[in-house]
């Protein structure tokens, strides 16, 4: 933070304290890695983190899947659900950004409120309604419970997210664009789209990623083991396997969570940086 | 968050006040049209949110404080039964037990969270090579953390005789294993919300980047020591921030479900040590299809939550400062 030149001493006991926090916190990941490709009986209680002689077959059962159905069904599953999650939760936050940013009419203040009172909600204070619904409609056991809220901006977190960067575009391009005939859809899909690229793209992962690792919906919305995302069957897998195929257990875990680290690798910049914006510029 | 709920600018003159009955001047006339206008653009746009919000929460609320009069299973018709449901919660002895299972998951992981990501936050606030980096790394646990993956690695790594006993062991600490442990089992759900500290460091140090540097410069010209520059300078300076990230921790972490739900394979033991309060209701809901039962204990939920943002919004009348030129 201060500007003078750090002392040497000083520079080397920053990179130790970072070294050894950075080893505690990749710990469990590295242990994992490491673990997927260590033979069953050696893994538990193995402190070592790389294996002497690492083996594929954990991979190679975990790959079969379970009750006839491949891991890539599971991962198929949830990559679909992610991708429509995406595409549902940006374009209704995006709408809905826009009114709350750019748009003056009654009771937008009141329903502002209301948007971040959601926010602060405990999620599953309405599922059992949620779920009665849905149930009624006989719509348990497919994936519209699980998508419909998508499309729906009822996660407040990414209209928040985008209304905070609605706010710092300048007014100026509203008024051009409305004196070059624009409606308010114009303005929208000419001007305000195009600029929160970036608040999208943030939106975005942050979407993906926490539809790929959602376990609480399809616990409660799915039955068949064909439907199932690769949160809900790891965890069937678990149940089924613990103590009898750690090893493909834990491979299975590893497959589960490569896309969401190739994801953070790919657009750790972006996540960071739409990380910050939420909390400030208030 | 909390000035942008209130700070809009107060220019939101939906109803123009008292408008003269006299002919409207062509100019006024086109204001008002376009006002009507952009009042209809608004609705359209927020169509989505109006009917989420209606049909998946608010609705859905007021089902579920109905249904928490009722004794509902799903299958036959809701019967009402009055504020039975609410008694019984009182003397259920694992609901009692969720809350003070709950109570003290929030009260250990959103400290020890905080603690951990603002003293990192400010290790890394100051300029070194590979800030970026460390900055990254300390940041991907927060999206890897709500995994299955994760809590089955954390069962794993925790597990008796496995590879966290060792370790302790070997440096001559017991503690008689941490899954089957009823007195360890929560510190390891403590211990993995505090292992995504990264989200809440990367607001923090946002927020240390504001604080202006003559701040500092100053107090040091006047011999402040390390501690005096943080207690006068840093914390009233990231107050909104830190206000803002407990709030969001603290919500969230009532929130929890996978992890106790994965490593107590879904009973929250051992010896109801785990039984996060997300962990009953979907027991009493999806298990026991209790549903009205359920639909009162998350209006308990609700309830309890809101009394705890209400008491933080509170605080934060006292504790937080905000400095004159930060606003918008």
């Amino acid at each position: 933070m201060r500007s003078s030149a750090a002392t040497w001493p000083r520079r080397v006991l920053w990179h130790a304290l970072a070294l050894a926090l950075l080893g505690l916190i990749m710990y469990p990941l590295v242990w994992v890695a490491g673990a997927s490709a260590t033979p069953t009986n050696d893994i538990v209680g193995n402190t070592q983190l790389l294996p002497a002689r690492p083996v594929a077959d954990n991979f190679a059962r975990a790959m079969e899947g379970m009750a006839g159905i491949s891991v890539w069904r599971f991962l198929y599953n949830s990559l679909l659900l992610a991708v429509l999650t995406v595409a549902g939760t940006v374009a209704s936050s995006a709408l809905a950004a826009y009114a709350f940013a750019r748009l003056r009419f009654r009771g937008r203040n009141a329903m502002f409120v209301l948007m971040i009172g959601t926010l602060l909600m405990p999620f599953h204070a309405v599922i059992i309604p949620q779920y009665i619904i849905f149930q009624q409609l006989g719509l348990v056991d497919t994936y519209v419970p699980l998508l419909l809220g998508k499309f729906l901006a009822t996660e407040a977190f990414f209209v928040f997210l985008m209304v905070q960067f609605m706010r710092q575009l300048p007014r100026e391009l509203d008024q051009a664009a409305r004196i070059d005939g624009c409606g308010y859809w114009g303005i929208f899909w000419h001007v305000i789209a195009p600029l929160s690229r970036p608040a999208f793209g943030t939106a975005a992962i942050f979407a993906f990623i926490w539809s790929w690792n959602d376990l609480f919906a399809p616990l409660i919305y799915l039955n068949t083991p064909e439907k199932f995302p690769i949160p809900l069957a790891l965890r069937m897998y678990a149940d089924q396997t613990s103590t009898s195929d750690f090893g493909a257990m834990i491979a299975m875990s590893v497959i589960a969570l490569v896309p969401v680290v190739l994801f953070f690798l790919a657009f750790q910049r972006l996540l960071v940086q739409g990380m910050a914006t939420t909390g400030l510029k208030g | 968050m909390v000035r942008t709920a209130q700070g809009t600018p107060s220019s939101h003159s939906s109803g123009d006040p008292a408008a003269p009955p006299a002919a409207p001047t062509p100019a006024k006339r086109a204001r008002r049209l376009r006002r009507g206008r952009e009042g209809a653009a608004g609705y359209a746009f927020l169509s989505p949110w109006i009917l989420g919000f209606l049909g998946l929460t608010l609705g859905p609320m007021l089902a579920s404080l109905y249904l928490s009069f009722t004794d509902y299973n799903l299958f036959t018709a809701p019967s009402w039964v009055g504020l039975d449901n609410y008694r019984r919660l009182f003397g259920d002895d694992q609901w009692l037990q969720s809350i003070r299972v709950t109570a003290a998951y929030v009260v250990l992981a959103v400290p020890l969270k905080l603690a951990l990501a603002l003293a990192v936050a400010m290790l890394l606030a100051s300029p070194h090579r590979g800030q970026g980096l460390y900055r990254s790394a300390f940041y991907a646990p927060s999206l890897l953390g709500a995994s299955v993956s994760v809590a089955l690695v954390w069962r794993a790594l925790f597990s008796d005789d496995a590879v966290v006993d060792r370790i302790l062991r070997s440096v001559g600490i017991e503690t008689g294993g941490w899954v089957g442990n009823p007195d360890f089992a929560l510190l390891l759900l403590v211990l993995l919300a505090v292992w995504q500290f990264g989200a809440p460091m990367v607001i923090f140090l946002a927020g240390l980047k504001q604080v202006p540097n003559q701040y500092y410069e100053a107090a040091e010209v006047d011999g402040a020591g390390w501690w005096h520059r943080f207690r006068n300078i840093t914390l009233p300076m990231i107050s909104p921030v830190l206000f803002f990230n407990l709030l969001l921790e603290t919500v969230n972490s009532f929130q929890v479900f996978t992890a106790s739900f994965v490593i107590s394979g879904g009973t929250g033991g051992p010896a109801g040590s785990t039984l996060i309060y997300t962990l009953y209701l979907y027991q009493q809901g999806f298990t026991h299809y209790q549903m009205g039962y359920a639909s009162a204990m998350a209006w308990m939920l609700i309830l309890g939550a809101g009394l705890v943002v209400a008491a933080l919004f509170r605080m934060s009348r006292t504790m937080v400062f905000y400095s004159g030129d930060e606003g918008r």
